[in-house]
């Protein structure tokens, strides 16, 4: 059966970027439709414009960058982490990257990742 | 390929691998974050959703922040009574009803709640709240005598 996606932690790149101490692996839903698949990261705090999503050979990498927002003020209490998000998958080549498609909603990034044609189902009629 | 559906609480099959991302994250909120007495919380790692929280405190303001992606502001509750504030709600999950399988699904669905004890006493007719890109801010103002205040030392 082929494997659709595949978190698989490039730690290398993610050291060439030194300003950073770290990235926030950001969760991640897959769903399958009949002509995509449909993946949703969740990402508080990124904006639109702070989203950087490539895709290279079949691999896609998404980072988002938090905005700044850190209310003026001493801290009393902080659970969330002031780090960016990064994820990259392992795309199948059932997905044709070329129609990748993004939108951004309340810090949720979904994306659609539509299945190349020949992959689809398809009726096959039948001649006498 | 096996369809992989958490439910809550999940404690019995554990897949290494599908958890590997999430249980490094949760190991590393566990060690960095201070046991403050604010934000009851309980650290279950597999016990359900737990937004993190934020708490700020400048001269004027107490702001609380809690990280709320993809809800709808209709399904946030604040409420304030006596000097603690208590944020609760449920993200409903959209079922795509019969289409397809999930994959992965990491995400937490249901109900939260976070009860946070002020730090000081605040104006409860002005306090303010939005919620933009996934988090939610609320801002309570503080009352006249909470705020600091210069105090003149004189020396006889």
């Amino acid at each position: 059966m082929n494997q659709v996606a595949n978190p698989a932690e490039k730690t290398e790149t993610a050291k060439r970027i030194p300003s950073q101490s770290g990235w926030t692996v950001p969760r991640g839903n897959i769903c399958e439709t009949k002509d995509n698949y449909v993946l949703e990261l969740e990402m508080p705090g990124v904006r639109k414009d702070g989203l950087e999503i490539t895709v290279e050979a079949n691999e896609l990498t998404i980072i988002g960058r938090r905005e700044d927002t850190a209310p003026k003020g001493n801290v009393v209490y902080r659970e969330s982490r002031p780090t960016d998000y990064r994820r990259v998958f392992d795309l199948d080549p059932s997905i044709d990257t070329g129609k990748i498609g993004a939108k951004m909603e309340q810090g949720v990034l979904i994306l659609t990742l539509p299945k190349t044609e020949n992959v689809k189902p398809r009726k096959i009629a039948v001649v006498e | 390929m096996a369809i992989i559906r958490y439910q809550e609480p999940e404690l019995t099959t554990w897949s290494p691998f599908d958890r590997l991302a999430t249980l490094r994250d949760e190991m590393n909120r566990l060690f960095e974050s201070s046991l403050g007495t604010f934000g009851m919380r309980d650290f279950g790692m597999f016990s359900g959703w737990s937004p993190a929280l934020d708490v700020y405190d400048d001269k004027d303001n107490v702001v609380v922040k809690l990280e709320l992606p993809g809800m709808k502001k209709e399904e946030i509750d604040i409420s304030l009574h006596d000097g603690m504030l208590t944020i609760s709600g449920e993200r409903k999950q959209e079922t795509k009803s019969g289409e397809g399988e999930t994959f992965r699904s990491e995400r937490y669905f249901g109900r939260f709640h976070r009860t946070i004890t002020l730090p000081t006493t605040v104006a409860a007719d002005n306090v303010k709240a939005a919620y933009k890109d996934g988090i939610l801010t609320v801002t309570l103002p503080k009352t006249e005598e909470a705020k600091p205040k210069q105090i003149e030392v004189r020396i006889d």
